[in-house]
């Protein structure tokens, strides 16, 4: 009997369908870029990364390693991307006498705040590794990666139990634009056996282009996340009050926190 | 309710043809999951594209082989000293100006992969473009899971998608049916139908989901095995453009076939899901069906 029912009123459900097709096709093409603009569905969609998150985290186990390469799967010449020289004097005086009075700070929510010449991460126990570098584009680079273990360096300064965020503070201004370029990891990732406060590249020292003379390495991360010329590590609870407070420069910019896929 | 005013009032048009039945094909789960999957992978492919144009350019491997890829989009000066769009596939060029490459947004020729009318947002917007696609994603891959689920462990819907013997045995004969543009309206699924569907759901769709996570850098640590499979995470970005450009394929045959094979007939199944077929009234066997 429903049936029945569905045949009777054809010609109106014709035009209905019809109607709502057009409309729908209207709205799909004008609508979405208003969308777009529109700040709560930027932050819904933006929020979506979270629940990515809870589930990568669900699927990785804390110490599950990215996947090394064999030598001969270094590329020659790693692909910079971003800033790839500093222009400000301070850099440029740091790069001409090579770097000899380069100083990483380390403070904020820590018990023994610290400065760390490249020497001294040069002395600690390092770690070598060939990685592939994700960037967000969607092109992949490999590399051969040398550095200090962020988790060693920051049991030197003792992190304090409301330490939540590693910040990185770097060198550069992103575009010549008028604010640094900054990035921010969880303790999770900070602690990863592969993240390092790298120093060299291909068995030499990391070139400007690719962040001299400390460039961040969070393997398990896309590229934006492994800041360049990184100057200070700032331990927070929350990273709100820093920059437009979003946890990094290109997070500020509308990417995702999350930046394991 | 009307069954007696119904065989006493006059046949309508609709109605009147002997041998037509009308049954319920869809119920209002698959319905509703049709139309969800039919926003999202809209969304899906459209957001997509805005990525891909972040960087226009495919590699097989690992990693990025800048100087061989096996395909690009982008411009440069023609011979004229006029600006060109050009897409190069394993060494072959082709002039694309208007489309791929080089196309026209606001007014303003512009250099980029994929046109403005196609990508979401239509500008260069890659964060943007990114927040929708994984939305997207996460409405869209838990409701197929839960359907692929449901029709594995399901017998009517085993039998709704799986082809019979008999039809795969006939599968020559519907192909060249098809050919002709001859459509048979029975109850169930052709052959042809059910093969594709399964392609569909159980092949690309798949492949569209895992080759999507082999991108992801913690998804790697989390699986390698997904890097083994796919030859790596430049292949796998390959493949995850080769499924979505042969989902589009899929679509573009789907709304063929629905516009020569009925419209309205078709379009009714999926939206208050009464369908017609040629086989005379059964009242037990369709409610037996629901």
């Amino acid at each position: 009997m429903a049936d029945r029912k569905l045949i009777l009123p054809d010609r109106r459900r014709r035009r209905l369908i019809t109607g709502l097709g057009a409309i729908g096709a209207t709205a799909a093409l004008t609508g979405c870029d208003s969308l777009s603009r529109n700040e709560q569905v930027q932050g819904f969609l933006n929020n979506t990364q979270w629940l990515t998150r809870y589930a990568q985290r669900l699927a990785a186990s804390r110490q599950s390693l990215a996947r090394e390469f064999d030598k001969s799967m270094i590329a020659e010449t790693f692909r910079p991307n971003g800033t790839t020289n500093p222009s400000n004097d301070g850099y440029q005086q740091m790069a001409a006498n090579n770097f000899i009075d380069y100083r990483l700070k380390i403070d904020g929510l820590v018990d023994k705040p610290g400065e760390f010449s490249l020497e001294q991460l040069k002395a600690m126990p390092s770690r070598t590794q060939i990685t592939r570098h994700d960037c967000v584009e969607g092109w992949s680079c490999i590399g051969q990666w040398t550095g200090a273990v962020l988790g060693d360096v920051l049991d030197q300064v003792r992190p304090k139990d409301s330490a939540r965020f590693v910040v990185f503070h770097c060198a550069d201004n992103t575009y010549g634009g008028p604010v640094k370029y900054y990035e921010s990891l969880d303790m999770i990732e900070a602690y990863h056996p592969q993240t390092l406060l790298a120093y060299g590249l291909n068995g030499a020292d990391v070139p400007v282009a690719n962040g001299a003379p400390i460039r961040l390495r969070a393997e398990r991360q896309l590229g934006y996340k492994n800041a360049k010329y990184v100057m200070r590590l700032e331990l927070v609870d929350s990273f709100k009050t820093i920059q437009g407070g979003m946890g990094g420069y290109w997070e500020d910019r509308g990417y995702e926190w999350w930046a394991g896929i | 309710m009307t069954e007696s005013k119904d065989v006493s009032s006059p046949p309508r048009a609709d109605q009147s043809a002997a041998g037509h039945a009308v049954i319920k094909r869809h119920g209002w789960a698959t319905r509703a999951w049709h139309w969800l999957n039919a926003v999202c992978l809209l969304v899906l492919l459209m957001s997509g594209l805005q990525i891909f144009n972040a960087h226009p350019a495919l590699y097989w491997g690992d990693t990025s082989h800048f100087d061989s890829p096996l395909l690009t989009m982008g411009a440069f000066r023609g011979p004229d000293g006029d600006p060109q769009g050009a897409v190069r596939v394993l060494g072959h060029q082709f002039n694309t100006t208007g489309v791929f490459g080089l196309s026209d947004l606001n007014g303003e020729p512009t250099q980029r992969g994929f046109p403005g009318w196609a990508t979401l947002p239509s500008t260069q917007w890659l964060g943007m473009g990114r927040n929708w696609h994984f939305t997207a994603a996460w409405i869209f891959v838990p409701s197929l899971l839960a359907y692929l689920l449901y029709t594995l462990i399901s017998a009517r819907r085993r039998r709704m998608i799986f082809p019979t013997g008999g039809q795969l045995k006939s599968l020559p004969a519907t192909i060249w049916h098809h050919m002709l543009f001859r459509f048979d309206h029975k109850r169930d699924y052709n052959g042809l139908q059910k093969l594709t569907y399964i392609l569909v759901l159980f092949i690309l769709l798949p492949l569209m989901i895992l080759t999507g996570l082999t991108m992801s850098p913690t998804m790697n640590a989390a699986w390698p095995w997904l890097l083994d499979v796919f030859g790596g995470r430049q292949s796998a970005r390959t493949i995850h453009f080769i499924c979505a450009f042969s989902l589009v394929a899929f679509f573009v045959v789907h709304i063929l076939l629905v516009l020569v094979s009925g419209v309205f007939n078709n379009l009714r199944s999926m939206t208050s899901g009464g369908y017609r077929i040629k086989q005379p009234r059964n009242n037990s066997e369709h409610s037996a069906r629901g």
